[in-house]
């Protein structure tokens, strides 16, 4: 699903944020991407989603690769890859329904089915009481609830999450990894950025990938084949 | 819909920039509008010369007058040419006594009369050109017979050359004006894709086209256009009125040269909306 062929990525002068990266994420595979902040967490993503291109190697998501994808290509691939990101993103003049609403509008969802999708999401992410609260009404846990909610609207084959729960407390940490791993029982490809040590010492089931100065140091998938 | 809604909320973020990218359009087409009034009014007056427009040749005394009804029959099948007159010495002495009363004396005691025979050489309406007059006066000059040929050569060139001015100088003061506009326009856009840079981020995150996110900011320049074409055509209206009552009766333009030049208006709003986009989108995206 997600493959990284010898990835090096340089941002002009200030070095290697990634130095010969390679893994491969399966079909319905949930894992954490983890490592200290500069270690190049969010350059994976970055990558994975395409919103920049490899200094060198090659990056395939799906059918689509960073060697050849064309700008106009970009949007079908971001609707195969959801993103969440740690400081939610939500439209602060919008309601939660409306926040969701506002992905399927403009990802070309007709206008009918609009409204009973996003009924269907948010009860999906267990907030189908809070359709009509603004973001500022709801805690952070609900807010990024409805960020993945918002991300789970066209699809998508892969979810991509960069500290989710940066901005959360433990219990709401708790309740969005659980729900992630709901989405990643669906069949969704999940891959989730975090530094948060406690969160993979209670999910020994999930893979761990740990990068540390743009390179991969350790990725238990591979130590449990060895 | 969504876009028209978002276009006027545009309007609504940065009304002072709206308006002067509305004013600015306004006025580089205020200026195209009244040199095509200009312009209208010298091509009205220009036909009414064209019409007049004949070519004169002027006959040798020794004629043969025989020689000279072929020379006309000729000259009829000449493409340029509607018709031809011959006017003998008499009848020049007698038109030359009727339109020129105060010398009827001098004509009257006249012994010999001095003014030639001539013909005289209408053009067809298509041909009353400059370039046209004098092909026809150089072949007929060939004649052995003809002494001389005279047409308005100079008073076509001049109005030629006045239609020429009025045009290039629409062209060329419209013009510096129009780019003025477009940059304009192209501030407001920019400025309205900064203030919604959050919403079009999360817009290519989910992934909705370039197309889906320009087309609000498109809308919003063919708006500004639109209204800058219609302040134009007020404008241009307003001073046509005053110049009509108070200096020289002139005549409003045909109709549809104001529906071209709203055309127009919102078509030059649209692409400097879609240029400035452009541009600005690129720099937007997830992070």
């Amino acid at each position: 699903m997600i493959k990284l062929q010898s990835i090096t990525m340089s941002y002009g002068r200030t070095g290697h944020a990634l130095d010969d990266v390679s893994l491969h994420v399966r079909k319905g595979e949930i894992a954490f991407l983890t490592g200290a902040s500069g270690a190049g967490k969010t350059t994976v993503l970055r990558l994975i989603h395409m919103q920049a291109k490899p200094t060198k190697g090659e990056v395939r998501v799906s059918r689509f690769s960073s060697a050849r994808i064309r700008r106009r290509e970009l949007p079908e691939l971001r609707r195969r890859v959801g993103f969440v990101f740690q400081d939610f993103r939500l439209l602060e003049s919008l309601t939660a329904a409306e926040n969701v609403a506002f992905a399927l509008e403009c990802t070309g969802t007709p206008r009918a089915k609009i409204g009973p999708r996003v009924q269907k999401l948010l009860a999906q992410v267990g907030l189908a009481a809070r359709a009509r609260s603004f973001p500022r009404e709801l805690s952070g846990g609900e807010q990024q609830r409805v960020a993945i909610a918002r991300a789970l609207a066209t699809e998508p084959l892969v979810l991509l999450a960069d500290e989710p729960t940066g901005n959360l407390d433990e219990r709401a940490s708790r309740g969005v990894f659980q729900l992630f791993r709901r989405i990643n029982a669906s069949g969704t490809t999940v891959l989730m950025a975090t530094h948060d040590a406690e969160l993979i010492r209670h999910h020994p089931d999930v893979r761990v990938i740990e990068l540390e100065h743009g390179r991969v140091v350790f990725d238990s998938a591979a130590e449990n084949d060895a | 819909m969504r876009s028209v809604r978002e276009a006027l909320a545009g309007f609504g973020r940065a009304p002072l920039l709206g308006g002067l990218s509305v004013a600015a359009i306004g006025v580089s087409l205020l200026i195209v509008g009244l040199f095509a009034v200009a312009g209208h009014n010298v091509d009205r007056a220009l036909s009414g010369v064209e019409s007049r427009v004949e070519v004169v040749a002027y006959l040798r005394d020794d004629v043969d007058e025989e020689l000279v009804g072929l020379a006309t029959a000729e000259i009829e099948a000449y493409p340029e040419v509607a018709g031809v007159t011959y006017v003998s010495k008499v009848e020049a002495l007698y038109r030359a006594s009727q339109e020129m009363t105060e010398f009827s004396d001098v004509f009257s005691d006249l012994e010999v009369n001095p003014l030639p025979a001539s013909l005289v050489v209408q053009l067809a309406s298509d041909s009353r050109t400059p370039d046209a007059a004098e092909r026809v006066a150089d072949r007929v000059e060939g004649y052995d017979f003809v002494e001389e040929v005279r047409y308005g050569r100079e008073w076509v060139d001049k109005l030629y050359r006045l239609r020429r001015i009025v045009g290039g100088g629409a062209l060329l003061l419209g013009g510096s004006f129009a780019i003025g506009a477009v940059l304009l326009i192209g501030i407001a856009v920019r400025m309205a894709v900064l203030a919604r840079r959050r919403e079009i981020s999360i817009m290519k995150t989910v992934g909705a086209t370039e197309a889906y996110i320009r087309r609000p900011f498109l809308v919003e320049g063919l708006v500004t256009g639109l209204f800058g074409g219609l302040l134009a055509t007020a404008l241009t209206y307003g001073a046509y009125r005053i110049v009509d009552r108070t200096l020289l009766p002139l005549e409003w333009v045909p109709e549809w040269w104001m529906a071209v030049g709203l055309l127009f208006a919102a078509l030059l709003g649209m692409l400097a909306a879609a240029r400035a986009v452009r541009r600005e989108l690129r720099n937007i995206d997830v992070y």
